[in-house]
């Protein structure tokens, strides 16, 4: 694969833009692989890529059921950011946030990542001192945070409803400066491009409809192209873990819902960050194309069907309006809904399988796409060494029944309230 | 945008987004805004003197999360108050047999 450079665009401009390549290649399934990922979306494709680069192992076959950058990757808000609070997600995301950071050069490939800052907003005393304890966490643990007061965060973003009779008044705001925004196409390309110029085949249209079994240990898939051996099968189908679960025998801490995310009419540039409010719940960023994208509860029922209903529509723009009374008359563009995997604490699953040659990727919740680089190095690490790294080691089934819960929201096993 | 008669299609017409339209026995058809969700209602509680950690472990964590007909609960709460049960295609969201939960007539077949 050739690399793209300055450069190459210099002399590709100069010859008519003929010599560039396809990303990846499209590869027939061979029968047999050391290592066969399930879901071609960003998670699957980053553990086929350090499994790659890291521990090369790159005898390796990622299963996509449509094509890729049709799923959950192309379905989220596209904001990154790593402040979490308790142990086992603080270093988890902030692996991720530096790995963000590189991911542009690592990868040869502009994933346009951004890091405009995000302003969680509070608007209580109880806010401020929940903040509080939060940002002294993650600085404790060399994470980026700062606790803005009111007048700070009017200075920065005087466009958001400081008046005396706002609904939600505005007290002051956590702060994290490196989190932003990345583009969530370019990420699942620029994984699929180098993971395949590491020798990974890409096979879409290839759904999984059950596991090979030999000695009550999965040695394969079969698919909708053939049987496919692998010593070693990992998923990372967020959405659909528990069918994949169910057909290896699997019953998981796992309901599927659907989370929408909406994109507004283009404006002119004015949000140059990202708002986001964890008591009213909503999120909001400005796209380099100039549409604001929203999103914010789930749709709150089970579904597996990938739209959403309108009570969260009328609620995430009535939420927005009230932070920021000039988007009142915003008109939405496009609107759409992704299948997440609601765990029953709210963090996610990078296991070993109580089934041998089984590994789970999975149970993302909201926070999937942040989490893509750290999930695919510490996925990849776990089925390369067949231990947990340190940072994934405590997203493992068994934590419910330790009560080694990850509940960083505290609402307990009811996973459409995380 | 798909218009027909001249007239654009609202997001529900071209099926992209929907409200659901719950068949309360008590009260008739009402919009899901009306109703609080209650989850799965398949998982069946253990016995209150059942000392098995790991029947309580399934019970409270696991679910069966089908993509297809699913048992649920739904409190009617600003209607009549009652908690149904009702089956819903979590593929479709098409409505199959609704009852009072109280009843506990109702199993995810249809």
């Amino acid at each position: 694969m050739k690399r793209y450079s300055a450069f190459r665009v210099f002399i590709e401009g100069l010859t008519g833009h003929e010599g560039w390549q396809a990303l990846w290649r499209n590869p027939e399934p061979k029968p047999t692989y050391d290592v066969i990922i399930v879901g071609g979306g960003g998670h699957g494709l980053a553990t086929a890529y350090y499994l790659a680069k890291e521990h090369g192992i790159r005898n390796v076959a990622v299963l996509e059921k449509g094509w890729i950058g049709g799923g959950n990757t192309g379905r989220n808000t596209t904001i990154i950011r790593s402040n979490y609070m308790l142990p086992g997600n603080t270093m988890f995301y902030e692996r991720s946030m530096k790995l963000w950071e590189q991911l542009s050069y690592d990868l040869n490939y502009n994933v346009m990542v951004s890091q405009r800052g995000q302003f969680n907003l509070l608007h209580s005393r109880t806010g401020i001192d929940a903040a509080r304890r939060r940002g002294n966490i993650m600085r404790s643990n060399g994470i980026d945070a700062d606790l803005l007061s009111r007048d700070e965060v009017q200075r920065r973003l005087p466009y958001l409803d400081f008046s005396d009779n706002a609904r939600f008044p505005i007290e002051g705001a956590l702060y994290q400066s490196r989190a932003g925004t990345a583009r969530h196409d370019a990420v699942t390309w620029g994984y699929a491009r180098a993971a395949d110029t590491l020798g990974v085949d890409i096979i879409q249209n290839c759904e999984v409809t059950g596991f090979i079994f030999r000695d009550n240990a999965i040695v394969g898939v079969e698919t909708t192209r053939g049987l496919i051996r692998a010593e070693k099968v990992g998923t990372a189908v967020a959405g659909n873990t528990s069918c994949l679960g169910a057909m290896a025998g699997l019953r998981l801490p796992i309901e599927t819902h659907a989370i929408q995310a909406f994109v507004s009419e283009p404006l002119k540039p004015f949000i140059d960050t990202v708002i986001s409010s964890g008591e009213v719940h909503v999120y909001i960023s400005q796209s380099d194309k100039g549409g604001l994208v929203l999103g914010s509860d789930l749709d709150g029922y089970n579904s597996y069907a990938q739209r959403g209903g309108l009570p969260v529509f009328e609620n995430t723009l009535a939420r927005a309006a009230c932070l920021i009374p000039g988007l009142s008359r915003l008109r939405i563009l496009r609107q759409w809904a992704g299948l997440v995997d609601m765990t029953m604490d709210g963090s996610p699953i990078i296991c070993k399988s109580p089934i041998d040659g089984l590994y789970l990727n999975g149970g993302w919740n909201y926070g999937g796409f942040k989490a893509t680089p750290a999930s695919g190095w510490c996925f990849a690490w776990t089925l390369a060494k067949d231990e947990p790294h340190e940072d994934n080691a405590r997203f493992t089934l068994d934590r419910f029944r330790r009560g080694a819960q990850i509940d960083e929201k505290g609402m307990g096993p009811v996973p459409y309230a995380h | 945008m798909k218009k027909v008669w001249g007239r654009s299609l609202t997001l529900i017409e071209q099926g992209y987004c929907e409200m659901l339209r719950i068949n309360c026995p008590v009260c008739g058809p009402r919009d899901e805004t009306e109703f609080a969700y209650g989850g799965d209602a398949s998982n069946e509680r253990p016995d209150f003197l059942e000392t098995d950690e790991q029947a309580w472990h399934d019970f409270v964590y696991l679910r069966n999360n089908p993509a297809g007909v699913h048992l649920e609960y739904w409190h009617h709460i600003v209607g009549c108050r009652h908690w149904l049960i009702v089956q819903r295609n979590t593929l479709t969201h098409e409505f199959g047999q609704i009852a009072l939960a109280r009843d506990k007539t109702l199993s995810p077949q249809e």
